[in-house]
Protein backbone atom coordinates (compact mmCIF):
# COMPACT_ATOMS: atom_id res chain seq x y z
CA UNK A 1 0.00 0.00 0.00
CA UNK A 2 1.43 3.41 -0.94
CA UNK A 3 1.71 5.66 2.13
CA UNK A 4 2.28 9.34 2.84
CA UNK A 5 5.37 10.58 4.65
CA UNK A 6 3.23 11.27 7.75
CA UNK A 7 1.78 7.74 7.71
CA UNK A 8 5.25 6.19 7.35
CA UNK A 9 6.62 8.21 10.28
CA UNK A 10 3.66 7.42 12.54
CA UNK A 11 3.68 3.71 11.57
CA UNK A 12 7.37 3.42 12.48
CA UNK A 13 6.78 5.08 15.88
CA UNK A 14 3.74 2.88 16.52
CA UNK A 15 5.69 -0.28 15.65
CA UNK A 16 3.32 -1.08 12.79
CA UNK A 17 3.87 -1.91 9.12
CA UNK A 18 1.13 0.52 8.12
CA UNK A 19 -1.48 2.83 9.64
CA UNK A 20 -4.77 4.27 8.41
CA UNK A 21 -5.78 7.93 8.83
CA UNK A 22 -8.36 8.31 11.60
CA UNK A 23 -7.29 5.32 13.70
CA UNK A 24 -5.89 5.94 17.16
CA UNK A 25 -2.40 4.59 17.80
CA UNK A 26 0.16 4.77 20.60
CA UNK A 27 3.58 5.96 19.50
CA UNK A 28 6.99 5.59 21.11
CA UNK A 29 8.65 8.99 21.45
CA UNK A 30 12.23 9.29 20.14
CA UNK A 31 12.79 12.75 21.60
CA UNK A 32 10.96 15.16 23.92
CA UNK A 33 11.93 18.84 23.81
CA UNK A 34 10.96 21.41 26.45
CA UNK A 35 11.66 25.06 27.14
CA UNK A 36 11.75 26.98 30.41
CA UNK A 37 8.18 28.29 30.22
CA UNK A 38 6.21 25.09 29.62
CA UNK A 39 8.92 22.67 30.77
CA UNK A 40 10.62 22.06 34.12
CA UNK A 41 8.62 24.60 36.14
CA UNK A 42 5.39 22.84 35.10
CA UNK A 43 6.44 19.17 34.92
CA UNK A 44 8.68 19.02 38.01
CA UNK A 45 5.84 19.38 40.58
CA UNK A 46 3.71 16.87 38.67
CA UNK A 47 6.55 14.31 38.51
CA UNK A 48 7.02 14.77 42.27
CA UNK A 49 3.31 14.26 42.90
CA UNK A 50 3.48 11.00 40.97
CA UNK A 51 6.81 9.99 42.51
CA UNK A 52 7.88 9.22 38.94
CA UNK A 53 11.14 9.60 37.05
CA UNK A 54 11.89 10.54 33.43
CA UNK A 55 11.58 7.40 31.29
CA UNK A 56 14.85 8.03 29.43
CA UNK A 57 16.88 11.19 30.22
CA UNK A 58 18.97 10.71 27.06
CA UNK A 59 15.82 11.32 25.00
CA UNK A 60 14.99 14.66 26.60
CA UNK A 61 16.29 18.05 25.48
CA UNK A 62 15.76 21.19 27.58
CA UNK A 63 16.40 24.64 26.10
CA UNK A 64 15.96 27.97 27.92
CA UNK A 65 14.63 30.70 25.63
CA UNK A 66 11.43 32.30 26.99
CA UNK A 67 12.42 34.02 30.24
CA UNK A 68 15.85 35.11 29.07
CA UNK A 69 17.46 37.33 29.90
CA UNK A 70 15.78 37.05 33.30
CA UNK A 71 14.48 40.50 34.17
CA UNK A 72 12.64 40.11 37.48
CA UNK A 73 12.22 37.74 40.41
CA UNK A 74 9.65 35.54 38.68
CA UNK A 75 11.73 35.04 35.53
CA UNK A 76 14.91 34.41 37.55
CA UNK A 77 13.04 31.74 39.53
CA UNK A 78 11.71 30.06 36.37
CA UNK A 79 15.20 29.86 34.83
CA UNK A 80 16.67 28.57 38.10
CA UNK A 81 14.10 25.77 38.25
CA UNK A 82 15.12 24.69 34.72
CA UNK A 83 18.83 24.69 35.58
CA UNK A 84 18.33 22.76 38.83
CA UNK A 85 15.88 20.26 37.38
CA UNK A 86 18.06 19.12 34.47
CA UNK A 87 20.78 18.28 37.01
CA UNK A 88 18.39 16.39 39.30
CA UNK A 89 16.80 14.50 36.41
CA UNK A 90 20.13 13.65 34.78
CA UNK A 91 19.37 15.45 31.52
CA UNK A 92 22.59 16.14 29.67
CA UNK A 93 21.03 17.73 26.59
CA UNK A 94 20.59 21.16 28.14
CA UNK A 95 21.13 24.35 26.11
CA UNK A 96 21.08 27.37 28.36
CA UNK A 97 20.73 30.78 26.69
CA UNK A 98 21.85 29.40 23.33
CA UNK A 99 18.82 30.60 21.36
CA UNK A 100 15.24 29.61 20.54
CA UNK A 101 14.45 25.92 21.01
CA UNK A 102 13.13 25.21 17.48
CA UNK A 103 16.33 26.57 15.95
CA UNK A 104 18.77 25.14 18.51
CA UNK A 105 17.31 21.60 18.34
CA UNK A 106 18.34 20.84 14.72
CA UNK A 107 21.39 23.12 14.90
CA UNK A 108 22.84 20.84 17.62
CA UNK A 109 22.06 17.71 15.63
CA UNK A 110 19.12 16.34 17.63
CA UNK A 111 16.78 15.86 14.66
CA UNK A 112 17.09 13.17 12.00
CA UNK A 113 14.67 12.14 9.26
CA UNK A 114 12.36 9.35 10.43
CA UNK A 115 12.15 10.45 14.07
CA UNK A 116 8.97 10.89 16.15
CA UNK A 117 9.31 13.92 18.41
CA UNK A 118 7.12 15.94 20.79
CA UNK A 119 7.89 19.50 21.79
CA UNK A 120 6.42 21.56 24.59
CA UNK A 121 5.64 24.46 22.29
CA UNK A 122 3.17 25.13 19.48
CA UNK A 123 5.91 25.93 16.97
CA UNK A 124 7.40 22.44 17.37
CA UNK A 125 6.29 21.48 13.82
CA UNK A 126 9.36 23.49 12.72
CA UNK A 127 11.32 20.22 13.01
CA UNK A 128 9.12 18.60 10.35
CA UNK A 129 11.36 20.30 7.80
CA UNK A 130 13.76 17.43 8.53
CA UNK A 131 11.20 14.77 7.55
CA UNK A 132 10.60 13.96 11.22
CA UNK A 133 7.12 13.86 12.81
CA UNK A 134 7.31 16.73 15.31
CA UNK A 135 4.31 18.28 17.05
CA UNK A 136 3.50 20.48 20.02
CA UNK A 137 1.96 19.38 23.33
CA UNK A 138 1.01 21.11 26.58
CA UNK A 139 2.72 20.60 29.93
CA UNK A 140 0.48 17.83 31.30
CA UNK A 141 0.72 15.88 28.05
CA UNK A 142 4.51 16.32 28.24
CA UNK A 143 4.36 14.89 31.74
CA UNK A 144 2.63 11.81 30.30
CA UNK A 145 5.46 11.43 27.77
CA UNK A 146 8.14 11.90 30.42
CA UNK A 147 6.60 9.15 32.57
CA UNK A 148 5.66 6.62 29.88
CA UNK A 149 7.78 7.48 26.80
CA UNK A 150 4.60 7.19 24.76
CA UNK A 151 1.78 9.32 23.40
CA UNK A 152 -1.52 8.62 21.65
CA UNK A 153 -2.21 10.00 18.22
CA UNK A 154 -5.05 9.98 15.76
CA UNK A 155 -3.27 9.06 12.53
CA UNK A 156 -3.46 12.24 10.45
CA UNK A 157 -4.61 12.65 6.89
CA UNK A 158 -2.19 14.52 4.67
CA UNK A 159 -2.85 17.88 3.03
CA UNK A 160 -0.37 18.58 0.23
CA UNK A 161 0.69 22.15 -0.56
CA UNK A 162 2.65 21.94 -3.81
CA UNK A 163 4.59 24.92 -5.12
CA UNK A 164 5.93 24.62 -8.67
CA UNK A 165 8.40 26.99 -10.30
CA UNK A 166 10.67 29.23 -8.25
CA UNK A 167 10.17 32.21 -5.95
CA UNK A 168 11.15 35.61 -7.30
CA UNK A 169 14.09 37.29 -5.53
CA UNK A 170 12.64 39.13 -2.53
CA UNK A 171 9.89 36.55 -1.97
CA UNK A 172 10.33 33.88 0.70
CA UNK A 173 8.89 30.93 2.62
CA UNK A 174 7.22 33.41 4.99
CA UNK A 175 5.25 34.83 2.04
CA UNK A 176 4.18 31.30 1.03
CA UNK A 177 2.84 30.73 4.53
CA UNK A 178 1.05 34.06 4.91
CA UNK A 179 -0.51 33.40 1.49
CA UNK A 180 -1.68 29.91 2.53
CA UNK A 181 -3.01 31.11 5.91
CA UNK A 182 -4.82 34.01 4.21
CA UNK A 183 -6.34 31.60 1.72
CA UNK A 184 -7.23 28.63 3.94
CA UNK A 185 -7.59 30.31 7.34
CA UNK A 186 -6.21 29.56 10.80
CA UNK A 187 -7.82 26.11 10.71
CA UNK A 188 -7.01 25.29 7.08
CA UNK A 189 -4.62 22.59 8.30
CA UNK A 190 -7.51 20.88 10.16
CA UNK A 191 -4.99 19.48 12.69
CA UNK A 192 -3.78 17.11 9.96
CA UNK A 193 -0.27 16.71 8.54
CA UNK A 194 0.56 19.40 5.97
CA UNK A 195 3.22 18.34 3.48
CA UNK A 196 5.07 20.90 1.37
CA UNK A 197 6.18 19.65 -2.03
CA UNK A 198 7.24 20.79 -5.47
CA UNK A 199 10.18 22.29 -7.33
CA UNK A 200 10.02 25.58 -5.40
CA UNK A 201 10.17 23.74 -2.06
CA UNK A 202 13.15 21.60 -3.12
CA UNK A 203 15.01 24.81 -4.03
CA UNK A 204 14.54 26.25 -0.51
CA UNK A 205 17.46 26.17 1.95
CA UNK A 206 16.87 24.23 5.17
CA UNK A 207 15.97 27.18 7.37
CA UNK A 208 13.40 28.40 4.82
CA UNK A 209 11.81 24.94 4.93
CA UNK A 210 11.79 25.33 8.72
CA UNK A 211 9.78 28.55 8.30
CA UNK A 212 7.14 26.65 6.29
CA UNK A 213 6.80 23.95 8.92
CA UNK A 214 6.98 26.50 11.76
CA UNK A 215 3.99 28.46 10.50
CA UNK A 216 2.01 25.28 9.94
CA UNK A 217 1.00 26.07 13.54
CA UNK A 218 -0.79 29.22 12.32
CA UNK A 219 -2.31 27.21 9.44
CA UNK A 220 -3.78 24.87 12.06
CA UNK A 221 -1.93 21.68 11.06
CA UNK A 222 -0.67 19.21 13.66
CA UNK A 223 2.65 19.15 11.89
CA UNK A 224 4.31 20.39 8.72
CA UNK A 225 6.55 18.10 6.68
CA UNK A 226 9.14 18.27 3.92
CA UNK A 227 10.73 15.13 2.44
CA UNK A 228 14.44 14.69 3.19
CA UNK A 229 16.93 15.19 0.36
CA UNK A 230 20.42 16.53 -0.36
CA UNK A 231 19.58 19.87 1.29
CA UNK A 232 18.72 18.00 4.52
CA UNK A 233 21.94 15.98 4.35
CA UNK A 234 24.09 19.07 3.74
CA UNK A 235 22.54 20.95 6.66
CA UNK A 236 22.90 18.03 9.08
CA UNK A 237 26.34 17.16 7.69
CA UNK A 238 25.31 13.53 7.96
CA UNK A 239 24.36 10.74 5.61
CA UNK A 240 20.66 10.51 6.45
CA UNK A 241 17.88 8.34 5.09
CA UNK A 242 15.45 9.60 2.49
CA UNK A 243 11.93 9.77 3.91
CA UNK A 244 9.20 10.78 1.46
CA UNK A 245 5.60 10.10 0.45
CA UNK A 246 4.87 7.45 -2.14
CA UNK A 247 3.61 9.27 -5.25
CA UNK A 248 0.36 7.27 -5.37
CA UNK A 249 -0.51 7.61 -1.68
CA UNK A 250 -4.03 9.03 -1.23
CA UNK A 251 -4.25 12.43 0.46
CA UNK A 252 -7.08 14.50 1.92
CA UNK A 253 -6.39 17.60 -0.20
CA UNK A 254 -3.80 18.49 -2.83
CA UNK A 255 -3.36 22.17 -3.68
CA UNK A 256 -1.01 23.39 -6.41
CA UNK A 257 0.45 26.87 -6.79
CA UNK A 258 2.96 28.57 -9.06
CA UNK A 259 5.63 30.03 -6.76
CA UNK A 260 6.82 32.46 -9.44
CA UNK A 261 3.46 34.28 -9.29
CA UNK A 262 3.62 34.88 -5.53
CA UNK A 263 4.00 38.50 -4.36
CA UNK A 264 5.35 39.45 -0.92
CA UNK A 265 2.54 39.17 1.64
CA UNK A 266 1.55 41.21 4.69
CA UNK A 267 -0.96 40.18 7.39
CA UNK A 268 -2.90 42.98 9.08
CA UNK A 269 -3.77 43.06 12.80
CA UNK A 270 -4.94 40.93 14.62
CA UNK A 271 -4.61 37.67 12.71
CA UNK A 272 -2.09 35.96 10.42
CA UNK A 273 -5.14 35.11 8.28
CA UNK A 274 -5.60 38.82 7.39
CA UNK A 275 -2.98 38.38 4.70
CA UNK A 276 -2.78 39.96 1.27
CA UNK A 277 -0.23 41.21 -1.29
CA UNK A 278 2.09 43.94 0.05
CA UNK A 279 0.59 46.51 -2.39
CA UNK A 280 -2.59 46.62 -0.34
CA UNK A 281 -0.70 47.98 2.66
CA UNK A 282 1.37 50.81 1.14
CA UNK A 283 -0.33 53.48 3.28
CA UNK A 284 0.67 51.81 6.55
CA UNK A 285 3.44 53.65 8.40
CA UNK A 286 4.85 51.60 11.26
CA UNK A 287 7.16 53.20 13.83
CA UNK A 288 8.87 49.93 14.78
CA UNK A 289 10.35 47.15 12.66
CA UNK A 290 11.11 43.86 14.42
CA UNK A 291 13.18 40.99 13.06
CA UNK A 292 13.02 38.21 15.60
CA UNK A 293 11.80 34.76 16.67
CA UNK A 294 12.12 31.19 15.43
CA UNK A 295 9.91 32.19 12.50
CA UNK A 296 11.84 35.22 11.38
CA UNK A 297 15.39 35.63 12.71
CA UNK A 298 17.29 32.50 11.73
CA UNK A 299 20.53 32.94 9.77
CA UNK A 300 18.66 32.76 6.43
CA UNK A 301 16.19 35.38 7.67
CA UNK A 302 19.03 37.68 8.71
CA UNK A 303 20.67 37.19 5.30
CA UNK A 304 17.45 38.12 3.49
CA UNK A 305 16.96 41.29 5.53
CA UNK A 306 20.62 42.25 5.15
CA UNK A 307 20.32 42.23 1.35
CA UNK A 308 17.87 45.13 1.71
CA UNK A 309 19.58 46.91 4.60
CA UNK A 310 23.11 46.93 3.21
CA UNK A 311 24.19 50.52 2.56
CA UNK A 312 20.86 51.95 3.76
CA UNK A 313 19.55 53.52 6.97
CA UNK A 314 16.38 52.59 8.82
CA UNK A 315 13.83 55.40 9.08
CA UNK A 316 12.22 53.82 12.14
CA UNK A 317 13.30 51.98 15.26
CA UNK A 318 14.68 48.65 14.04
CA UNK A 319 15.17 45.76 16.48
CA UNK A 320 16.85 42.47 15.65
CA UNK A 321 16.96 39.42 17.93
CA UNK A 322 18.91 36.65 16.10
CA UNK A 323 17.25 33.29 16.76
CA UNK A 324 20.35 31.53 18.08
CA UNK A 325 23.82 32.31 19.38
CA UNK A 326 25.36 30.21 16.62
CA UNK A 327 23.33 31.92 13.88
CA UNK A 328 24.37 35.28 15.27
CA UNK A 329 28.05 34.25 15.30
CA UNK A 330 27.86 33.14 11.68
CA UNK A 331 26.01 36.33 10.73
CA UNK A 332 28.71 38.32 12.43
CA UNK A 333 31.58 36.43 10.79
CA UNK A 334 30.17 36.73 7.27
CA UNK A 335 29.25 40.43 7.57
CA UNK A 336 25.48 39.94 7.59
CA UNK A 337 25.10 41.46 11.04
CA UNK A 338 27.13 44.54 10.09
CA UNK A 339 24.43 45.53 7.58
CA UNK A 340 21.97 45.67 10.50
CA UNK A 341 24.26 47.67 12.75
CA UNK A 342 25.14 50.13 9.97
CA UNK A 343 21.42 50.58 9.24
CA UNK A 344 20.92 51.62 12.88
CA UNK A 345 19.45 48.39 14.26
CA UNK A 346 19.47 47.62 17.98
CA UNK A 347 20.60 44.09 18.81
CA UNK A 348 18.46 42.12 21.31
CA UNK A 349 19.22 38.80 23.07
CA UNK A 350 18.86 35.41 21.34
CA UNK A 351 15.49 34.57 22.89
CA UNK A 352 11.74 34.56 22.22
CA UNK A 353 11.40 38.09 23.62
CA UNK A 354 8.72 40.38 22.24
CA UNK A 355 7.23 37.74 19.93
CA UNK A 356 5.92 35.75 22.87
CA UNK A 357 5.05 38.77 25.01
CA UNK A 358 8.06 38.29 27.27
CA UNK A 359 10.81 40.65 28.38
CA UNK A 360 11.15 44.36 28.70
CA UNK A 361 10.56 45.60 25.14
CA UNK A 362 6.81 44.98 24.87
CA UNK A 363 4.90 47.22 22.45
CA UNK A 364 3.35 50.29 24.11
CA UNK A 365 -0.24 51.55 23.64
CA UNK A 366 -1.24 52.25 20.02
CA UNK A 367 2.15 51.43 18.54
CA UNK A 368 2.13 50.29 14.90
CA UNK A 369 4.81 47.68 14.19
CA UNK A 370 5.87 45.42 11.35
CA UNK A 371 7.34 42.09 12.41
CA UNK A 372 8.95 38.98 10.92
CA UNK A 373 7.33 36.84 13.64
CA UNK A 374 4.44 34.36 13.32
CA UNK A 375 1.50 35.79 15.27
CA UNK A 376 -0.17 39.18 15.57
CA UNK A 377 -3.02 38.22 17.87
CA UNK A 378 -4.43 41.07 19.93
CA UNK A 379 -2.12 42.00 22.80
CA UNK A 380 0.36 39.18 22.12
CA UNK A 381 3.40 41.44 21.71
CA UNK A 382 2.32 44.12 24.21
CA UNK A 383 -0.60 46.50 24.67
CA UNK A 384 -3.97 45.31 23.31
CA UNK A 385 -4.14 48.60 21.36
CA UNK A 386 -0.84 47.95 19.54
CA UNK A 387 -1.12 47.03 15.85
CA UNK A 388 1.20 44.38 14.46
CA UNK A 389 1.64 43.70 10.74
CA UNK A 390 3.36 40.43 9.85
CA UNK A 391 5.71 40.13 6.90
CA UNK A 392 8.89 38.44 5.66
CA UNK A 393 12.34 39.58 6.79
CA UNK A 394 12.76 41.13 3.31
CA UNK A 395 9.54 43.15 3.65
CA UNK A 396 10.23 44.19 7.25
CA UNK A 397 13.68 45.47 6.20
CA UNK A 398 12.27 47.25 3.12
CA UNK A 399 9.61 48.89 5.29
CA UNK A 400 12.24 50.04 7.79
CA UNK A 401 14.31 51.80 5.13
CA UNK A 402 11.30 53.18 3.21
CA UNK A 403 9.47 54.47 6.30
CA UNK A 404 6.23 52.83 5.16
CA UNK A 405 5.16 49.33 4.14
CA UNK A 406 7.16 48.59 1.00
CA UNK A 407 7.64 45.84 -1.59
CA UNK A 408 11.23 44.57 -1.08
CA UNK A 409 11.54 43.76 -4.78
CA UNK A 410 11.88 47.52 -5.40
CA UNK A 411 15.28 47.38 -3.68
CA UNK A 412 16.46 44.23 -5.42
CA UNK A 413 15.85 45.19 -9.06
CA UNK B 1 -25.80 27.45 34.10
CA UNK B 2 -25.37 30.33 31.72
CA UNK B 3 -23.35 30.47 28.55
CA UNK B 4 -20.76 33.01 27.43
CA UNK B 5 -20.68 33.14 23.64
CA UNK B 6 -17.55 33.96 21.64
CA UNK B 7 -16.75 34.16 17.92
CA UNK B 8 -14.44 32.13 15.62
CA UNK B 9 -10.66 31.78 16.12
CA UNK B 10 -10.48 32.85 19.78
CA UNK B 11 -6.71 32.53 20.37
CA UNK B 12 -4.69 31.53 23.42
CA UNK B 13 -3.15 35.00 23.67
CA UNK B 14 -6.55 36.39 24.65
CA UNK B 15 -7.43 33.36 26.80
CA UNK B 16 -4.10 33.47 28.71
CA UNK B 17 -2.09 36.60 27.80
CA UNK B 18 1.69 36.05 27.52
CA UNK B 19 2.61 38.90 29.84
CA UNK B 20 0.90 37.14 32.78
CA UNK B 21 2.38 33.70 32.04
CA UNK B 22 5.13 34.11 34.62
CA UNK B 23 2.48 34.21 37.36
CA UNK B 24 0.37 31.44 38.85
CA UNK B 25 -3.03 30.44 37.49
CA UNK B 26 -4.89 32.84 39.87
CA UNK B 27 -3.39 35.87 38.17
CA UNK B 28 -3.64 34.47 34.63
CA UNK B 29 -7.32 33.61 35.17
CA UNK B 30 -7.98 37.19 36.31
CA UNK B 31 -7.16 38.30 32.74
CA UNK B 32 -8.75 35.38 30.89
CA UNK B 33 -10.54 36.62 27.73
CA UNK B 34 -10.57 40.21 29.03
CA UNK B 35 -9.28 41.56 25.69
CA UNK B 36 -12.51 40.44 23.98
CA UNK B 37 -14.98 40.39 26.93
CA UNK B 38 -13.79 42.64 29.76
CA UNK B 39 -16.51 41.44 32.17
CA UNK B 40 -15.82 37.72 31.65
CA UNK B 41 -13.15 37.08 34.30
CA UNK B 42 -15.11 39.15 36.87
CA UNK B 43 -18.58 37.80 36.21
CA UNK B 44 -18.16 34.19 35.07
CA UNK B 45 -19.56 31.82 37.71
CA UNK B 46 -18.65 28.20 38.50
CA UNK B 47 -20.79 25.95 36.32
CA UNK B 48 -21.00 28.44 33.43
CA UNK B 49 -20.22 27.39 29.85
CA UNK B 50 -17.98 28.92 27.21
CA UNK B 51 -19.49 28.63 23.74
CA UNK B 52 -17.64 29.52 20.53
CA UNK B 53 -17.49 29.15 16.78
CA UNK B 54 -14.64 27.58 14.82
CA UNK B 55 -11.07 26.88 15.95
CA UNK B 56 -11.42 27.88 19.61
CA UNK B 57 -8.03 28.01 21.35
CA UNK B 58 -5.81 28.48 18.30
CA UNK B 59 -2.22 29.62 18.79
CA UNK B 60 0.09 28.62 21.60
CA UNK B 61 0.56 25.26 23.32
CA UNK B 62 0.26 27.00 26.70
CA UNK B 63 -1.83 24.81 28.92
CA UNK B 64 -2.65 27.81 31.07
CA UNK B 65 -5.34 28.67 28.50
CA UNK B 66 -7.68 25.76 29.35
CA UNK B 67 -6.33 25.83 32.93
CA UNK B 68 -7.55 29.43 33.39
CA UNK B 69 -11.03 28.51 32.15
CA UNK B 70 -11.10 25.51 34.47
CA UNK B 71 -9.81 27.63 37.35
CA UNK B 72 -12.73 30.04 36.83
CA UNK B 73 -15.09 27.10 37.18
CA UNK B 74 -16.16 26.75 33.55
CA UNK B 75 -18.04 23.43 33.38
CA UNK B 76 -17.47 22.67 29.70
CA UNK B 77 -16.50 24.25 26.39
CA UNK B 78 -18.87 23.96 23.44
CA UNK B 79 -17.59 24.99 20.01
CA UNK B 80 -18.02 24.25 16.32
CA UNK B 81 -14.37 23.17 16.40
CA UNK B 82 -11.27 23.44 18.58
CA UNK B 83 -7.61 23.93 17.69
CA UNK B 84 -6.08 20.45 18.02
CA UNK B 85 -3.44 21.30 20.60
CA UNK B 86 -5.91 23.20 22.79
CA UNK B 87 -8.37 20.29 22.55
CA UNK B 88 -5.76 17.83 23.84
CA UNK B 89 -4.74 20.25 26.60
CA UNK B 90 -8.34 20.80 27.77
CA UNK B 91 -9.08 17.08 28.01
CA UNK B 92 -5.71 16.48 29.70
CA UNK B 93 -6.88 18.87 32.43
CA UNK B 94 -10.26 17.16 32.70
CA UNK B 95 -12.12 20.08 31.09
CA UNK B 96 -14.67 18.70 28.60
CA UNK B 97 -14.34 20.25 25.12
CA UNK B 98 -17.43 19.40 23.09
CA UNK B 99 -17.48 19.67 19.30
CA UNK B 100 -20.99 20.78 18.35
CA UNK B 101 -21.62 21.75 14.72
CA UNK B 102 -24.67 23.79 15.78
CA UNK B 103 -22.95 25.69 18.61
CA UNK B 104 -23.94 28.98 16.94
CA UNK B 105 -27.60 28.27 17.81
CA UNK B 106 -26.71 29.09 21.41
CA UNK B 107 -27.23 32.75 22.41
CA UNK B 108 -25.16 34.61 24.94
CA UNK B 109 -26.69 34.07 28.39
CA UNK B 110 -28.68 30.93 27.46
CA UNK B 111 -28.85 28.38 30.27
CA UNK B 112 -27.36 25.02 29.28
CA UNK B 113 -27.01 21.52 30.59
CA UNK B 114 -24.92 18.72 29.10
CA UNK B 115 -26.21 15.19 28.71
CA UNK B 116 -23.20 12.88 28.38
CA UNK B 117 -25.46 9.82 28.05
CA UNK B 118 -27.08 11.09 24.85
CA UNK B 119 -24.18 13.35 23.77
CA UNK B 120 -26.39 16.43 23.63
CA UNK B 121 -26.14 20.01 24.76
CA UNK B 122 -29.58 20.97 26.12
CA UNK B 123 -30.27 24.69 25.68
CA UNK B 124 -32.78 25.24 28.50
CA UNK B 125 -33.54 28.79 27.30
CA UNK B 126 -34.48 27.90 23.71
CA UNK B 127 -35.53 24.32 24.44
CA UNK B 128 -33.23 23.02 21.68
CA UNK B 129 -31.15 19.85 21.97
CA UNK B 130 -27.86 20.12 20.07
CA UNK B 131 -25.86 16.93 19.47
CA UNK B 132 -22.11 16.95 20.05
CA UNK B 133 -19.43 14.57 18.77
CA UNK B 134 -18.77 12.03 21.53
CA UNK B 135 -15.36 12.32 23.19
CA UNK B 136 -13.36 9.16 22.21
CA UNK B 137 -13.67 6.45 24.87
CA UNK B 138 -9.97 6.37 25.83
CA UNK B 139 -10.12 10.12 26.51
CA UNK B 140 -13.49 10.14 28.27
CA UNK B 141 -12.07 7.80 30.91
CA UNK B 142 -9.26 10.28 31.49
CA UNK B 143 -11.71 13.22 31.68
CA UNK B 144 -13.80 11.30 34.23
CA UNK B 145 -10.65 10.75 36.30
CA UNK B 146 -10.19 14.53 36.32
CA UNK B 147 -7.45 14.71 33.68
CA UNK B 148 -4.18 13.04 32.73
CA UNK B 149 -2.38 13.66 36.04
CA UNK B 150 -4.97 11.95 38.30
CA UNK B 151 -5.40 9.33 35.55
CA UNK B 152 -1.68 8.52 35.62
CA UNK B 153 -1.74 8.59 39.42
CA UNK B 154 -4.49 5.96 39.35
CA UNK B 155 -2.60 3.83 36.82
CA UNK B 156 0.67 3.99 38.75
CA UNK B 157 -1.16 3.10 41.99
CA UNK B 158 -2.80 0.10 40.29
CA UNK B 159 0.63 -1.02 39.10
CA UNK B 160 2.13 -0.83 42.62
CA UNK B 161 -0.76 -2.62 44.32
CA UNK B 162 -1.00 -5.40 41.71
Amino acid sequence: MPATLAEKLVARAAGRSSVTPGEIVTCKVDLAMMHDSGGPRRVKPMLERLGAKVWDPSKVVVITDHYLPAYDDESRKIIRIARDWVREAGIENFYDAQGICHVVLPERGHLRPGMFVVGGDSHSPTGGAFAAYVFGVGATEMLGVLVTGEIWLEVPHTIVMEFDGALEPGVSAKDMMLFLIGRFGLDGGQYEAVEYRGAAIRRLPMQERMTLCNMTAELGGQTGLVASDGVTRDFLKADVETWQSDPQAPVLEHHRFDASELAPQVAAPHSPANAGPVDQFRDVQPTLAYIGACTGAKLEDLRMASRILRGRKSKMRLLVAPASVRDQETAEAEGTLKAFVDAGAELLPNACGICAGYGEHLLPENMVAISSTARNFKGRMGAASSQVYLASPYTVAATAVAGRVCDPREFLR
Amino acid sequence: MKSWVFSDNVDTDVIAPGRYMKFGIDEIARHCLEAVASDFPKNVRPGDFVVAGRNFGCGSSREQAPAALKHLGVAALVAESFAGLFYRNALNLGLPALVCSRAKRIRDGDRLSIDYATNEVFDLTSGERLPFKPIPAHLMEMVRDGGLLPHLEKRLKCRTTS
